[in-house]
């Protein structure tokens, strides 16, 4: 009965997208405007039933319902409630349907919230919207079903995959996902302004909050998964530039680069087409991204043709969604003239130069991921990873970095090389100095000395903006570029430390021995079997002292779960200000002793600290928009209110 | 605690009968080098950065520095060996090539099919400054 109201709730819903779409087109037409008032009721009315279908996959899977096939499929009886309910989106059918929630959520949200676009753009923006979800409706509704009942219930579900079942894999998707279909907003309001040729200062500042919200999401998310990708998978590594991370950050890229110029357009009025081409590249890269992961392309084109059912769905919607996105930009852009001129010496010649660097960096991560799945179409194997991506894309990104710890300290349209001549020479001095002991003193390879240069001078340059200013004075989202910036300086400098100076053992040793890492020496005292809920383990028991100091207990697990049956490495790790210990414990030898795999990472965690000061930098600007946006609407309120007393 | 620990000892040799069908399969002690790092700390660095560029032929996205598959494991043996014996990394990357195809390497190397690899970032680097020069130059 629950599988089938969230059935008929998806329905409901894509018929009420079907309206909106409607509604919201005739509404461009002249005199087509008499079902106009429909629009916004319908998009709301959508994300409230979309949402009630998701909530109704949650019961299914809170009750291990096992006469719905997804449940029988990625769910078990005897898995904890937290992993019954995040397995609800860990699989293909429920991953989509909670796309198409917050799609669909996303767009109630401006239907109900934003009036300050001229209502025409915004029907067209709301007609977008539902145009692009109703073709993920039918993806869902034709192909992807996850209401589906078997025909006589299943005695015992598949369980879901033990390397999911983790805290971080709850939270991890729904962040992701509320970052990538978030940006949905942006791709239908660049198709709104380009319909209606509305493309303006106040269109920027309307759209930019929106961008920052799904940005923060984006941000969040991916830092969030690099920890989850560093800690359970036991491998030590943080980014892999695997298929699945690139699809995360090509997003990422293009919304950085869409909130610059989206800056540039409100506060100057210029880069107006460029604005509303990365608002669509953005929402594209999603796309993208969905179809990549969504697909089955990535385990083996071959597999992908063999079963091309929702591969090539997902691949049409693309092409529908896109090109179609970039056709009407081709008819219109001409029409949409480009703005203001400034010189290169300015805040906006150096956001259009980061903005250029950023899209060729897009670029790059893009033909690397595609590029394998091209030849392999041919029958031909490459693999791209590491050695290709840092090297190549760090071409762009040490310029890009170069140009942002300067540009802040520019000012609009027009600059001097002698205003801020002595702040660059700070800044680069700090630079070269950080280059130059890195070099004498230490055999650390080009490109984590570069970071390691690259991030002290980001560090003083991120705050550079401040001098002269009064601090109690400055707007809340200046402060949020320079916690964004200073957390870009933080999150690079853990990078390159981490690849500079860490240090790994290999060990294999009996109960009592002991191996040094580091400043680390760790003593394995025991291995102990242990259980959990759904899974067995065998539990390294270790004593870590560093630099001699207090004993600090560490129980590193190697984990079996038997539903589906599966071995995981859970890693211990110790964190330290400067660094974490990172532990992990392996098979047992011939001999009796227990293969160990120890790493002592210096300042790791500054990754991930910078990630979220990233993120919070973002949370800030959202805010100090969003509050001045309130202030300029009272003092508007009260103009108007006085006006209307003195004529009266 | 001799009794107690011989218990342990009984557990962990009970668990492991039943909980690691895998590491039956496992039967063929693994590699020489597999798990053991050389001893010379520089010639170490040289094997892990190789290894870490390698792929791991039976996971999905996996070079063999990370992986626990004993093929894997076969593999850092012989890349640790030869940079051993002084063998040149980049001929260690080269002789894998030439025996499991250049799948096996996440270094693509320039050739009839992965030129545009390169190509393109040239390219790209190129519209980069043009599009800039056009964009900025002469705007006062």
């Amino acid at each position: 009965m629950i599988a089938e109201l969230g059935l008929v709730a998806l329905w409901l819903a894509a018929s009420l997208a079907a309206l909106q779409l409607v509604t919201g087109a005739l509404a461009q037409q002249v005199g087509g405007d008499e079902l106009a008032v429909l629009t916004r009721p319908a998009a709301i009315v959508q994300g409230l039933l979309a949402a009630f279908a998701f909530l109704m996959l949650l019961v299914v899977f809170g009750q291990t319902d096992l006469s719905v096939k997804l449940v029988a499929m990625n769910s078990h009886s005897e898995k904890p409630l937290i992993f019954k309910l995040s397995g609800a989106f860990g699989n293909h059918e429920g991953s989509m349907l909670l796309w198409v929630t917050i799609m669909a959520l996303a767009g109630a949200m401006i239907a109900a919230i934003e009036h300050r676009l001229p209502e025409k753009t915004m029907l067209a923006t709301l007609a977008a919207q539902a145009f692009v979800g109703l073709g993920f409706y039918a993806f869902l509704l034709f192909s992807s079903n996850p209401f589906e009942r078997l025909p006589t219930p299943a005695l015992q579900g598949q369980g879901l995959n033990p390397l999911l079942q983790d805290i971080g894999l709850v939270f991890h998707p729904p962040t992701l996902y509320v970052g990538y279909v978030g940006l949905s907003v942006a791709f239908s309001f660049a198709v709104g302004a380009l319909v209606t040729r509305q493309v303006t200062p106040d269109f920027a500042r309307i759209m930019r909050p929106w961008v920052l919200g799904a940005w923060i999401f984006l941000t969040l998310g991916i830092t969030a998964g690099s920890y989850w990708a560093y800690y359970e998978l036991g491998w030590g590594g943080w980014w892999f530039w695997d298929p699945v991370e690139n699809a995360s950050l090509m997003p990422w890229l293009a919304a950085t680069a869409l909130l610059h110029s989206a800056s540039v357009l409100a506060a100057r009025d210029a880069l107006r087409a460029w604005t509303i081409m990365l608002g669509v590249v953005a929402f594209s890269m999603s796309m993208v991204g969905t179809f990549l992961v969504r697909s089955g392309i990535l385990t083996s084109v071959h597999a992908f043709a063999v079963d091309p059912e929702r591969g090539t769905f997902i691949l049409a919607l693309l092409a529908i969604n896109i090109g179609g996105a970039l056709l009407l930009f081709a008819l219109r852009a001409g029409t949409v003239a480009e703005g203001k001129r400034f010189s290169v010496l300015s805040r906006e010649g150096a956001l259009v130069f980061n903005n250029v660097m950023l899209s060729a960096v897009l670029g790059i991560v893009l033909l690397g991921t595609l590029y394998p799945l091209v030849t392999e179409a041919f029958n031909v194997r490459v693999s791209v990873g590491p050695p290709y991506f840092n090297p190549v894309s760090a071409i762009f990104v040490f310029p890009m970095l170069a140009v942002m710890a300067v540009g802040p300290l520019l000012r609009w349209r027009q600059d001097g090389m002698q205003r801020i001549g002595r702040p660059v020479l700070i800044v680069a001095l700090v630079a070269l100095l950080v280059l130059a002991g890195g070099w004498t003193f230490a055999s650390i390879h080009l490109l984590p000395l570069l970071g390691l240069a690259f991030s002290a001078a980001l560090a003083i340059a991120a705050f550079m903006p401040l001098r002269g200013r009064n601090l109690r004075l400055l707007p809340i989202a200046t402060w949020g570029m320079v916690a964004a910036h200073f957390g870009i300086a933080v999150a690079l400098f853990g990078m390159a430390s981490e690849s500079a100076f860490s240090k790994e053992k290999l060990a294999a040793i009996e109960a009592g021995g002991s191996a040094d890492v580091g400043p680390w020496t760790v003593v394995l005292t025991d291995v102990v079997p242990t259980a959990g809920p759904n899974w067995t383990a065998l539990e390294g028991q270790m004593l870590a002292s560093y630099e001699g100091g207090p004993p600090i207990a560490i129980a590193p697990q190697s984990r079996n779960f038997w539903a589906p049956p599966q071995e995981t490495t859970e890693s211990a790790l110790v964190t330290r200000w400067n660094g974490q210990l990172y532990a992990v414990v392996g098979r047992e030898t011939a001999e009796g002793r227990w293969q160990l795999r120890l790493w002592w990472k210096p300042f790791v965690i500054f990754i991930w600290l910078g990630g979220a000061l990233v993120a919070l930098g973002g949370l800030l600007a959202l805010i100090g928009r969003v509050l001045a946006d309130l202030k300029r609407r009272t003092v508007k309120a009260r103009a108007a209110e006085r006006r209307a007393e003195s004529a009266a | 605690m001799r009794a107690l620990s011989t218990i342990h000892t009984a557990l962990v040799a009970f668990m492991i009968i039943v909980t690691l069908p895998v590491a039956a399969q496992d039967a063929v002690p693994p590699a020489p080098y597999a798990n053991v790092q050389l001893p010379d700390p520089a010639q170490e660095a040289k094997a892990e950065a190789l290894m870490e560029t390698l792929r791991c032929l039976k996971c999905q996205s996996q070079s063999i520095a990370d992986s626990d598959a004993s093929m894997a494991g076969d593999m850092r043996s012989q890349v640790r060996e030869r940079i051993a014996r002084g063998e040149d990394p980049e001929a260690i990357r080269a002789w894998l090539m030439e025996r499991y195809g250049d799948y096996v390497s996440y270094a693509p190397r320039v050739s009839e099919t992965t030129w545009p690899l390169f190509a393109v970032p040239l390219l790209l680097a190129l519209v980069a400054g043009l599009v800039l020069l056009r964009r900025l130059r002469g705007r006062t």
